[in-house]
């Protein structure tokens, strides 16, 4: 047994592969934040006064709130003096207005990321917003979409062409006084994506956004906002990797997403941060603020998320469920591996009748990996009928990880049905032996087991990102088989 | 085909194995018995790799290989199938997925050409006939929330589609209805040929009236207590293991020869 345990520990010992850097010539402003530096942010991005006012509230906010330390993660003070607010990829100081005047160095990247942003790879089907640290460099598909009424920009952009949209709900699901990291977020956030689907529009194709950190001590802080209207539909994926240094870095990402009557917004993120090395140095801290807002009845949302990355994730995607007859849905499988540290879950907070949400939560704790959920199901008065179905899997591998479930519920309504389910298993030994039995080598056994633990969730990811999803997983956890 | 000398074995510091003598030839078909706790799943297990098991002394030769030298997945491709006692479940991975993949793990192994998903079908529900499993229970996940009994036909219908030279048959006629016994040993009578062989576990004899064995063995206490004909079982049925107790273990007939 005690060698089966050690080719398991074995398997988790792979090397990041999306670690390298690019050297472009960056516009960053010196590392510190005080009212000036937003200010210049501001002004570099040429936004208008009540853009700026919006920030500087957050920043003053900010000043006057502590960091949270009720997460069940550990990680040294973080000097938000030492990080740059800001960086952009000088030779795109004037926006880029077509693909030809991105940085070929950039596109490069993101070739090797595998993104389709070139005109010959649309045929793939996906509108991609590339983000890269801290600024919006291409987005594909604009043309196409645009005839269709929807808007997907960077967030910069919509600020200067759509400004009544941006003020009309930027805001409006995460305020800035949200938390800690959403109000940081709200004074320095640099870019993002916004999109908007009009009333009736199912959008054709898949949105979807790539995140990259590539300079050194910048945090990246970007945010989205995607307003589906009236019966409207769109589904948007998220994916994000960073080059391997052994310094922390910071990711404080707020997504606000709003559903009107009837919309459905189905929101997917892979997100593969740089998580840290064997021993536990460097790695992305990811403290990320996402939420979605079922403001109209019979709307839906939906988070899936695989987190594979990061040092430490910090990330709760949840749904306000305002509108009566609306849904919210959480399918999350989070893998921590070595010293990889994530508390992750979901908010589900019922107000209107009949709302229903599901939470299903796939934890893999590999390594020293610890892997902790959260969720909150809040049900108010005025939800009259709402129903919860809550199932949180942990599956550890070894037995130096660790897997914790904090359920929090709170009902206020007695027609509620809330009901939850929590499972601890290990990754049998009798479940490899069996599929080795049968010929199927260690490495293609441990894949296969994690994908069906992980089955419900993989299910609601589009396909292609599904595969990626699978890959990554096994990817993962390579190489700790003897 | 398969020479197992003097065999010992332990676990968590339990010696359970004492000297197991056993040759196997091909075509031939050999049944074990023995009481509860005997070693006989160790035996199983052991052969086909089980890692918990630790090998303290003997050897094991496999068509000239030394069998305890290769890994569980290496045993498998060289055409060594066990049958588990206790079938494993695996959430979320569905039977078809698993036994494709086990073949064409098994198919790579030996350079041949991997089978896609239409031709494995094919494959996979044609032998869901011949071998009664319930078409359903391709698409659920292995073994979870089978019967008792699903799950021994599901062991035999996995056979039944890998082919294996070798087969070992843990108890796979254990809780099972008339119905289902007769479905398993058609399953191992189909897999009888000249170039195969067959280890059949039993507690009863009333499978040997299906598969008529070429040997009867007792295991008892670790050891090959008695050996001989299928009429050694209908003794056994019998008198009950107390008879094998009364008896100084001797030395197997058929072992060695
Ligand atoms: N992994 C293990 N750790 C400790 N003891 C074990 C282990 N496996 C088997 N044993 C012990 O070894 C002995 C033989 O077990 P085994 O399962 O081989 O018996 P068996 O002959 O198959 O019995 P049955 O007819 O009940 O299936 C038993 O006493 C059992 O408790
Ligand atoms: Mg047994």
């Amino acid at each position: 047994m005690a060698s089966q345990t050690k080719d398991l520990e074995k398997l988790v010992q792979q090397e990041y592969k999306w670690g390298w850097e690019t050297l472009v010539e960056a516009d960053t402003i010196p590392p510190g934040l005080n009212e000036d530096v937003i200010r210049v942010i501001s002004v570099k991005k040429n936004e208008p006064q009540w853009m700026l006012e919006w920030r500087l509230k957050a920043y003053r906010y900010w000043q006057t709130i502590k960091e949270p330390t009720w997460a069940n993660v550990h990680y040294g003070p973080i000097d938000y003096q030492a990080i740059a607010y800001y960086s952009a990829p000088r030779s795109n100081q004037d926006r880029p207005q077509s693909l030809e005047e991105v940085d070929p160095e950039i596109l490069r990247t993101y070739e090797k990321l595998g993104i389709p942003l070139r005109e010959q790879e649309q045929l793939a089907g996906v509108a991609v917003d590339a983000v890269f640290d801290s600024v919006s460099v291409a987005t594909t598909f604009k043309k196409k979409l645009e005839e269709m009424g929807i808007i997907f920009c960077s967030f910069s952009e919509a600020v200067q062409e759509h400004p009544e949209l941006v003020q009309k709900w930027l805001g409006s699901v995460v305020p800035y006084t949200d938390n800690f990291f959403a109000t940081l977020n709200a004074a320095v956030f640099s870019d993002g994506s916004f999109v908007y689907i009009p009333k009736g529009v199912r959008c054709p194709m898949e949105l979807s956004t790539y995140f990259r950190i590539n300079a050194q001590n910048t945090g990246q802080f970007e945010r989205t906002l995607i307003v589906a209207d009236e019966g409207s539909y769109v589904s948007y994926l998220e994916g994000c990797t960073a080059p391997m240094r052994d310094t922390n870095q910071l990711h404080a990402a707020v997504v606000e997403l709003v559903a009107l009557d009837s919309a459905q917004i189905r929101y997917a993120t892979v997100q593969n941060w740089y998580p840290g090395d064997k021993e536990g140095k460097g790695g992305i801290y990811n403290f990320v603020t996402k939420r979605g807002k079922c403001q109209g009845k019979n709307s839906k949302i939906s988070w899936t998320q695989v987190e594979t990355g990061s040092a430490i994730t910090w990330k709760y995607p949840g749904c306000i469920l305002q509108g009566d007859n609306s849904v919210g849905e959480f399918y999350s499988v989070a893998l921590t591996n070595n010293y990889q540290q994530a508390d992750t879950g979901t908010k589900m907070i019922h107000i209107g009748k009949n709302t229903r949400s599901t939470i299903i939560s796939k934890g893999i704790s590999a390594g020293h990996g610890q892997n902790s959920y959260r969720g909150k199901v809040q049900v108010l008065k005025s939800a009259r009928g709402a129903r919860n179905f809550s199932q949180c899997d942990s599956l550890l591998i070894g037995d130096k990880c660790g897997a914790h479930t904090f359920p929090y519920l709170e009902v206020r309504n007695p027609t509620a049905q809330v009901e939850h389910e929590a499972t601890t298993s290990k990754i049998g030994e009798d479940q490899l032996f069996y599929c080795q039995q049968r010929g199927i080598p260690k490495e293609d056994a441990i894949t296969m087991i994690i994908n069906g633990f992980c089955k419900q969730v993989l299910a609601e990811l589009p396909m292609e990102f599904a595969v990626e999803a699978q890959k990554l997983l096994g990817v993962s956890l390579e190489g700790s088989v003897g | 085909m398969l020479t197992i000398k003097n065999l010992h074995a332990r676990a968590e510091g339990k010696g359970i194995l004492r000297g197991v003598d056993l040759e196997i030839r091909k075509g031939e078909v050999h049944a074990l018995m023995g009481p509860n706790g005997s070693g006989k799943s160790t035996l199983a297990q052991v052969l086909a790799g089980r890692d918990v098991y630790e090998v303290s002394q003997g050897e094991v030769l496999y068509d000239g290989r030394n069998l305890l030298e290769m890994t569980p997945e290496e045993r498998a491709h060289a055409g060594l199938f066990m049958a588990f006692q206790y079938p494993v479940e695996i959430p979320g991975v569905s039977n078809l997925y698993f036994l494709r993949s086990a073949l064409n793990s098994l198919r790579k192994a030996r350079g041949q050409p991997e089978l896609d998903a239409m031709d494995f079908l094919h494959i996979a529900k044609q032998k869901a006939r011949e071998f009664g499993l319930d078409e359903s229970l391709l698409k659920r996940s292995v073994n979870q929330g089978f019967s008792g009994g699903e799950k021994k036909r599901n062991e035999v219908y996995q056979m039944a589609v890998l082919e294996p030279r070798l087969a070992i048959l843990d108890e796979t006629d254990s809780g099972l209805d008339i119905d289902a016994l007769k479905i398993v040993a058609n399953g191992v009578n189909a897999l009888r040929h000249p170039d195969r062989a067959i280890l059949l576990i039993t507690h009863y004899q009333r499978v040997l009236n299906y598969v008529t064995p070429d040997y009867v063995h007792v295991l008892y206490n670790g050891r090959i207590a008695r050996s001989g004909d299928k009429n050694l079982a209908l003794h056994l049925e019998e008198q009950g293991y107390a008879w094998v107790e009364g008896q100084a273990p001797e030395r197997p007939q058929v072992a060695g020869s």
